[in-house]
Formats: C-alpha cells, sequence, structure tokens
C-alpha cells in the first residue's frame, strides 16, 4: 500500500481501490481510518439487497488489525477482555470487548486465534496504544499489521456457494466463528465465518499484492448469480438488522468520550453475556464487580417502532411525555418490513415487552410531519436467518 | 399438513387457502380463536404458489410479481421470521418491431434519458404524470384498509364510516385537503379509459404503449374501455420499501409468501387441513354450522370464511334453497371474466433479445411486447369474439436473473402472461390440442423478438383461463376474483349491500379478492374480513393493520 504522506491527498487508497474506484459510480466516499471507502457504489437499495438475496462484497481494509506473539499472547488477551479468552482454539474467533479501570466499553472486535502464541484482533478504532500499555508485564508483542493486509467482507446467502464454485475446498463446513487457510483462485488467503451482515457471510483476509486477484474472482460467476459491491450506507442498514452496534454511533468510546457521562458499561449496552466476572483479573473488573450489584440507570435496547417512518434522531418518551432516552439509530428494514431502531431507555423501560413513543420528525415537501409513535421494546437482533448458522453452509 | 380428524369443532373455519384465507386465519389466531383452514389441494397458496413441475425450476404457476401485499401485513404476520423476502427489481422494458426498445429504470435520470429518446415533452410529462397518479395512490391508500361503509344504510357504522370518508377527503394533514377539482380528477381516473388518461400526459405511441399495460393486465376490458384507467391504478397502488409503484420477485416464487404465512398460521396455533375440497356448506335455519369436506369429514365451526370468489362459493357450494333469490341473480350476474393465459417456462439459457442488449437492467424486471395502444384495442377484438389475440400483449419477466432459488445455474426461468385469451373459444370449446396450440403461438410471438428463444425451451407450462379455473379454482379464470370495474368497486364489491365480507346466511363471511379492495397478491380483503369477524366477535387485537 502507498502510505506516502501527501499533503493534497490525506486519504490513503486501499489495495482494492483500482476496482472499487471504477465500481463507484456515484463517486461517493466515506472516510474510514484515513481510507477512501465507497458509501453508495450506485444504488444502495440493491446493495443492500446483493447481502441478503445473493452476495455483497465490501472494502474493509481499513479495519485495525493488531498482531499479538508470544507465549503470554492468550494471557495477555484474556487481560484486556472482559470474555474469557483462555480456552480459545487454533483456527478459532471470538467475539470481543474491551473495557477501561472504570468498566466502561473502550471498543469491540474479534481475536483470532492462530496458534497459543499468536492471536490477532481485528476492531474499528484505533487501539495500539492502549494494546501495548496493557501488554506491559507480558511476554507478549503487539504490532499493528493494519496495512499488510487487505480485506474483503463476502457476505449473504450466496457466499458460500460461490466459495465452493471457486474451488475453495471444505469452505461449507467451516463452522461460524472459525476460520483457515485457503486457495482461492491462486491466492493464498485466510478466511473467516464472519461478518458484520447477520447473514451467512464471510471475511477474506490476504497479501495487498492478491487483493485484485480476490476481488476480481468474487465477480467471476456473475452472469449466473448477480454478485454487487456494497457500500457503507448498505453495510449501516444490515448491521442494525442484525442487532450489532457500532462504537462512536450507538455509544461513545471510554477512550474519546469528552463527557465521562457518555461513557457506557458493557452492562448499559446489553453486552452482559460478554462479562465473565468468574475469570482471572481483567481490566474494569473490579469496577464491573460493583456495575453488576447496581440497577441500571439505562439500557441500550431493540425498538420496534409504529408507522414506517424511520425514528433517526428521535427523542424517546414515556407515556406521560416524560424524556427517557434517545434513537441512536434507525431504519425501514427492507427485510422485515419493520420500522427498527436502538435506543437508551430508562430504568422503568428497559424489560422487552415494555412500551415507549418516539417523537418523530419526518420531513415531507418542506414542511416536518410530527409524528407521535408507540414503540415495543424487543431484543436488538432483529434479522437472524437459520442459514446463517447452517453447517454445512448452503452450496 | 395431514388432515385432522373429523367432527373437530373450531371457532372459525376458512374455505380456501389463497393469501387472503392465510391472512384472515393469521389474525384471527392471533387473537386467540381456534381456527382452521381448508384447503382442496395438498398444498396451500391459491394462486400465490410456487411449483417444480420441470426438475429443478421452480414456476410461479400464477401471479408471479409482488408490490400490493401491504407491509403492514408482513409485519403483523411476522414474515421475514417465515423465510419470505421481496426483491426490488430495477426496470422495464417494451420491445418493438423495429429493432428499438422502450425502457423504463428506477434511476430517475436514466429514466429521464430513456423517455427522452422517443420524446423529450414526454419524458418532463411523465414526471407530471408519475406525481398524479401518486397522489390517487395516496387518496386510494387508506380506502384499502377500509371496510367500505353503506350509502344507502342508516346504521351508526355505516353513518360514521361515511363520515370518516368525508373527513378524509377533507383532511388538510394527510392530503393537504382535496380541492373540488380533485374531486373530479379522481372520479375521472376512476372511471375514463386508460387511452384518454394517458393521451392528457403523453404524444408517443410507444410510450402510451408501455404505460397503458398496466390497465389491462387481467382484465377484460381493452385500453378504451371507459374504467380500464382504474385497473392502471390497481396496479401502482402497491409498494417496495416506500417506493409507491415499484414491483419485486418474492424470492423463491410467489408461493414463499403464502408458505410464510402457513407458517405464520400455525405458530398462532391454527390448523391447516389440506387434501379435500369442501363439498356443501351445512346450513341451518339460515345459520352456518360447518362443511363436508369430498372425503367425507365433517368440520363444525362458529363462523365460516369464504376465500373462493363469489361466484363459486354461492353457485357451487352453497346450496340455491339457502340463498335469497335477488342475492343469487346478483352473484350470477357479477362479472368475472376469463382473459388472461399463462406460460411458465423453463430455459437452457438467457435469451438473447434483439433489441436488449445483456446485463442492461431494463431486461431484468418485466418485458412487454406490445407497438401501440391500438394493437392492444385489436388483441381485445379478438377476445370478444371468442378468439386468442391474434398479437397478444405479453408482460414477461425471469425472475432467475435476480433469485437465485428459481433455476439451476445458467439456466433461467421465464414467467410469460397473456392478455387476451378467452375463457370460452367461438369454435367449440377448449381441447389439448388448442391450448398447445395457443401455447405455441404466444411462444412464436415472443421468439421473433429474439435470436435464440425458440431453442432454449426445455419445459412450458401452458395455462388458459380453463387451466386457472380448474387448478386455482378462480371462476373463469379471472385473476382478481372479479373485474375491477365501478359497478363492482367499494361498496359495490362484490354485491351492493354485502361489500361488508358479510351474507345473507349468518355465520358466513367472504374474504377473498371478490371483497373489496379486490385482486392482487394485496391480503387487504383478508386482513379486513379478519377485522370484522374480531368486531363481531367483541374481540380486540393490537396489530399495525387491524
Amino acid at each position: 500500500m502507498d502510505n506516502t504522506l501527501s499533503f493534497t491527498k490525506p486519504l490513503l487508497e486501499t489495495p482494492f481501490h483500482k476496482r472499487t474506484f471504477e465500481a463507484c459510480y456515484n463517486n461517493d466516499w466515506y472516510r474510514w481510518a484515513g481510507y477512501k471507502i465507497a458509501r453508495e457504489y450506485s444504488n444502495t437499495e440493491l446493495e443492500y439487497t446483493s447481502m441478503r438475496n445473493t452476495a455483497g462484497v465490501l472494502d474493509i481494509t481499513p479495519m485495525h488489525k493488531y498482531d499479538i506473539k508470544g507465549k503470554d499472547a492468550i494471557k495477555f488477551v484474556d487481560k484486556l477482555v472482559t470474555r474469557d479468552v483462555t480456552q480459545i482454539k487454533p483456527n478459532q474467533v471470538m467475539y470481543i470487548i474491551w473495557c477501561n479501570e472504570d468498566g466502561n466499553v473502550i471498543d469491540d472486535g474479534t481475536v483470532f486465534c492462530f496458534n497459543t502464541n499468536h492471536l490477532r484482533i481485528f476492531c474499528a478504532e484505533r487501539n495500539l496504544n492502549w494494546f501495548c500499555d496493557t501488554a506491559i508485564g507480558f511476554d507478549a508483542e503487539v504490532n499493528d499489521v493494519s496495512d499488510s493486509i487487505a480485506a474483503l467482507a463476502f457476505q449473504g446467502p450466496l457466499s458460500c456457494k460461490i466459495l465452493h464454485l471457486l474451488n475453495v475446498k471444505n469452505i461449507e463446513h467451516l463452522k461460524p466463528f472459525f476460520f483457515d487457510s485457503f486457495d482461492l483462485n491462486g491466492s493464498n488467503v485466510t478466511i473467516s465465518r464472519t461478518g458484520f451482515s447477520g447473514d451467512l457471510g464471510y471475511e477474506i483476509w490476504c497479501n495487498p499484492q492478491d487483493a485484485l486477484n480476490v476481488w476480481d474472482s468474487l465477480f467471476k460467476f456473475n452472469r449466473d448469480y448477480k454478485v454487487l459491491p456494497a457500500g457503507m450506507n448498505a453495510l449501516e442498514m444490515v448491521r442494525i438488522e442484525a442487532g450489532f452496534i457500532q462504537p462512536n454511533a450507538d455509544f461513545m468510546s471510554a477512550e474519546q468520550a469528552l463527557r465521562p457521562n457518555r461513557m457506557r458499561t458493557p452492562f448499559e449496552l446489553g453486552m452482559g453475556w460478554l462479562v465473565d466476572l468468574n475469570k482471572n483479573y481483567f481490566t474494569g473488573k473490579k469496577s464491573l464487580i460493583n456495575l453488576k450489584n447496581k440497577s441500571l440507570t439505562k439500557k441500550l435496547v431493540g425498538l420496534d417502532i409504529q408507522g414506517d417512518k424511520p425514528a433517526i434522531g428521535s427523542v424517546l418518551y414515556d407515556k406521560n411525555k416524560k424524556e427517557i432516552g434517545i434513537v441512536t439509530a434507525g431504519m425501514w428494514s427492507p427485510s422485515l418490513k419493520s420500522n427498527i431502531a436502538f435506543g437508551y431507555v430508562d430504568k422503568d423501560h428497559m424489560k422487552i415487552g415494555s412500551k415507549v413513543f418516539a417523537e418523530i420528525y419526518h420531513p415531507e415537501e418542506l414542511e416536518y410531519k410530527k409524528i407521535w409513535a408507540e414503540c415495543l421494546v424487543v431484543k436488538k437482533q432483529f434479522f437472524n436467518p437459520p442459514r446463517r448458522h447452517k453447517v454445512p453452509a448452503d452450496i | 399438513m395431514k388432515s385432522k380428524m373429523s367432527k373437530t369443532k373450531y371457532d372459525v373455519a376458512i374455505i380456501g387457502g389463497g393469501h387472503n384465507g392465510l391472512t384472515t386465519a393469521c389474525y384471527l389466531a392471533k387473537a386467540g380463536l381456534k381456527v382452521a383452514v381448508i384447503e382442496r389441494h395438498s398444498y396451500v397458496g391459491g394462486a400465490a404458489v410456487s411449483r417444480e413441475l420441470h426438475p429443478g425450476w421452480t414456476y410461479s404457476n400464477c401471479s408471479y410479481v409482488c408490490s400490493l401485499l401491504r407491509p403492514e401485513i408482513f409485519r403483523d404476520l411476522e414474515l421475514s421470521k417465515y423465510g419470505l423476502q421481496i426483491i426490488p427489481y430495477e426496470g422495464s422494458a417494451t420491445m418493438l418491431d423495429d429493432g428499438r426498445f422502450y425502457a423504463h429504470y428506477s434511476d430517475h435520470d436514466l429514466n429521464y434519458r430513456s423517455i427522452a429518446k422517443f420524446s423529450k415533452k414526454d419524458a418532463e410529462a411523465y414526471e407530471r404524470f408519475s406525481k398524479d397518479v401518486m397522489r390517487q395512490c395516496k387518496i386510494i391508500k387508506p380506502l384499502l384498509k377500509m371496510t367500505p361503509p353503506d350509502p344507502t344504510s342508516f346504521r351508526p357504522k355505516d353513518i360514521m364510516g361515511l363520515l370518516d370518508f368525508a373527513k378524509f377527503f377533507a383532511a388538510k394533514d394527510e392530503l393537504g385537503g382535496l380541492g373540488e377539482k380533485e374531486i373530479y380528477d379522481t372520479i375521472r381516473f376512476w372511471t375514463m379509459s386508460v387511452r384518454d388518461y394517458l393521451e392528457e400526459y403523453f404524444e408517443s405511441e410507444v410510450v402510451k404503449a408501455h404505460m397503458a399495460g398496466s390497465a389491462i393486465i387481467g382484465t377484460a376490458l381493452g385500453p378504451y374501455s371507459p374504467g380500464s384507467a382504474y385497473v392502471l391504478l390497481h396496479h401502482y397502488m402497491g409498494e417496495v420499501d416506500g417506493t409507491v409503484g415499484a414491483w419485486g420477485y418474492s424470492r423463491g416464487g410467489m408461493g414463499s409468501i403464502t408458505r410464510a404465512m402457513a407458517a405464520s398460521l400455525k405458530a398462532s396455533g391454527g390448523d391447516i387441513i389440506a387434501g379435500s375440497p369442501v363439498t356443501k356448506i351445512l346450513i341451518k335455519n339460515n345459520r352456518s354450522h360447518g362443511v363436508v369436506l369430498e372425503n367425507g369429514d365433517e368440520i363444525f365451526a362458529d363462523k365460516l370464511v369464504s376465500n373462493l370468489d363469489v361466484k363459486r362459493t354461492f353457485l357451487k357450494v352453497v346450496e340455491k334453497e339457502n340463498i335469497p333469490d335477488d342475492f343469487y341473480n346478483a352473484v350470477k350476474n357479477f362479472k368475472i371474466r376469463g382473459s388472461s393465459g399463462k406460460l411458465n417456462i423453463a430455459l437452457d439459457d438467457l435469451p438473447i433479445w434483439k433489441s436488449i442488449p445483456e446485463g442492461d437492467p431494463a431486461g431484468t424486471g418485466d418485458l412487454h411486447i406490445t407497438q401501440s395502444i391500438e394493437e392492444m384495442e385489436s388483441a381485445y377484438d379478438d377476445w370478444k369474439d371468442g378468439r386468442w389475440s391474434k398479437l397478444p400483449y405479453v408482460d414477461m419477466c425471469i425472475p432467475s436473473i435476480n433469485d437465485p432459488t428459481m433455476a439451476p445455474q445458467g439456466k433461467h426461468y421465464m414467467s410469460v402472461f397473456v392478455q387476451y385469451v378467452p375463457y370460452n373459444l367461438a369454435d367449440g370449446g377448449w381441447t389439448e390440442e388448442k391450448r398447445l396450440e395457443f401455447g405455441k403461438h404466444v411462444m412464436n410471438r415472443i421468439g421473433a423478438y429474439s435470436e435464440n428463444f425458440n431453442d432454449i425451451i426445455k419445459h412450458a407450462e401452458i395455462r388458459t383461463p380453463k387451466e386457472l379455473e380448474e387448478e386455482v379454482g378462480l371462476t373463469e379464470g379471472n385473476i382478481f376474483q372479479g373485474e375491477l370495474t365501478m359497478d363492482q368497486l367499494m361498496f359495490n364489491r362484490p354485491i351492493p349491500g354485502y361489500a361488508q365480507y358479510k351474507t345473507p346466511i349468518k355465520n358466513l363471511y367472504m374474504c377473498g379478492s371478490s371483497t373489496h379492495p379486490g385482486g392482487g397478491v394485496m391480503g387487504a380483503p383478508g386482513a379486513n374480513a379478519a377485522r370484522e369477524i374480531l368486531i363481531d366477535l367483541k374481540k380486540q387485537i393490537n396489530t399495525h393493520y387491524i
């Protein structure tokens, strides 16, 4: 990757740029960790549909990638994150979050285990500083390998079938949250059965010099099966349906929040299931033990909202019109034909089945229509089809 | 779907497992009632079915695209959870004899330039046309969910209903108020011919012909017939995710819709009794209390709902002695004329069109063959004379381009809807020979526009109105369960005085497309009927639709 610092080109181009640039008819780019990533190639609705009907290809190269090597690699990660990772096996992936000492969430990500002396963490925000500080005292070296690995997400119900047609051996037997090395059209790649879409899907990690071959391969069967490159707008849609939250969108990272009361604990984010208070000491454990015994004052929940006007940015109220929270992400879900959202609610409305109200301002020909919509508190995971978990996957 | 033992007692039994019957059943089951759907085939679906008639290919045997299905029903019945997905498509096209094609694209700017190829004025007029049609859709949308109030009745419910109607039209917030001029416009739109309507906007014969197609599909009217403009509106008033007038494919074929509904029904505790038709409705003292199936089983229910069309219900299933004469005569005179044929074709490869290049999004949606409104009118003249059209209007699509589940890799499934084909042929009735001849006639017409079509046909299912009647049960093979003309819409549908899903027989209701708001895979008649039954049972249910 060309990493030269140029003041006329503040954004970097990924190893797929030659292709994404050709495909990005709208020339609509999003800044992600210093890279140019397509926001919309030509039609968000179709890009979204590809991930639910055939398969969509997303350039996720800007993901941060940190190699952890040394005999304490597992011990170090176990200290870093809230989940017990000591039992992680080679070729396994775990979803993880990490907190500061106060028990506020810094970021989430995945950890890949190559062997007991070599792990790799993938995450959305920069964490080198935090990881290195945490690694002090461990026989573990943290290296930022972000620029040396190109990555694509290949998501959708035909993703396995197409990899199978490309002779990726035994890909259908790869279980969710596992990875392996494969030959993909002559390139050596790492493929994990992971992703942000909540559907059947894979992430493909390769050498930057193999990037174009990998990209082109995925579109090889396009006469039969229409695979589309998908932009960040479409990704935003699938991730909300899947119930995945995002730092600095649904919560402020504890490392970045200016105002302490904007930080969130795993419990407030509905991620208590990722916190193991019985494991060895980890950063934030003491505070989390205290927090666990206190009742929550706010919680991020899923909302099923009356009507079809998205509640983006809406304030939430109780039935007496008292303000009780805010919506962080909202959309009309094409898959569910439902008006869905994530939002914070107060302690009286956290239970599944609770009713709250959203005040929606819907723009209509230069006037706002003010809608008072009833919302049902539901689980955040709105979309979870059986094909996502099937082993062997559909080919 | 095993046959239940006889003598089971239900709160409500629904006769016919089409999409409306299943919708009614789902809402009633959600309200806690003990519900059964009785279906004569071994599979549910009515005219929303997918069947594998050629190994490896899934056909949407009858209905083939989806737009009208009310999103509230999709949401209430949790159809996504039960596997239903709607795939939007990007365009449509009309192929012309001179090698050109007219394309319609979902991309606004591409669409403008495509129309401008034929007429720049029309490209601009299209904006006005879209706005006016969209406005009419906005006006009609809330009416779909309403039980039509009876204008001749003095019952409080009807008077309130009429007041609601009036209030709605005057409402400033919903529609910005409906002025005097717009009331005239609306009444004109609902009664005029599509040809006259389109003349007010467009000059290009090609543009008009492309637009007019929606007005004749499934209808025994020609583009010059008064009332045909409404049929166009009926095809525009659906949506795909907020895009009004857009159409999409149901992933896995139209049967995915009814399969998902059946799964939703079972999850709510409802039963499906499939495999034997209802031969008789048990009626005592003008009250229905059960049905008898062909296999001899008797099923008892406090209330019965017929998903069959009004003619089939009252001329075939209910015995005449139970029906008042005036009602019987009105049913006999109900217009339900077969005018459409359907071919489902398994293709070895993608058709190469003489006009539309491969990969053009216009080729992925509905494709039409017609030259002009005059040609369509003469196709209608053939129908009136009792023969299939010499130059039929053809509405084709190849769902397998967008839906990977319909055909093996590299192969394709084509749905071909044909207008016009009579239910009765003037030169004697339908025979097997004539059915095949009709199929050949349509395939030849398509073949003339393609380089390879005739060489890639592997299998074809050919359906005339007769087959639609025999297999699906639609009287005369009319796809809407009755013509969508003003004399048969709103409070006149199906029979004046019986537009509120009730019948002259106590405890017997109707929920099919013969009732308001009519045909298409919409689900609104089914949901409206469920609401009326719940009102009668004094039961409440809190859903998005009801």
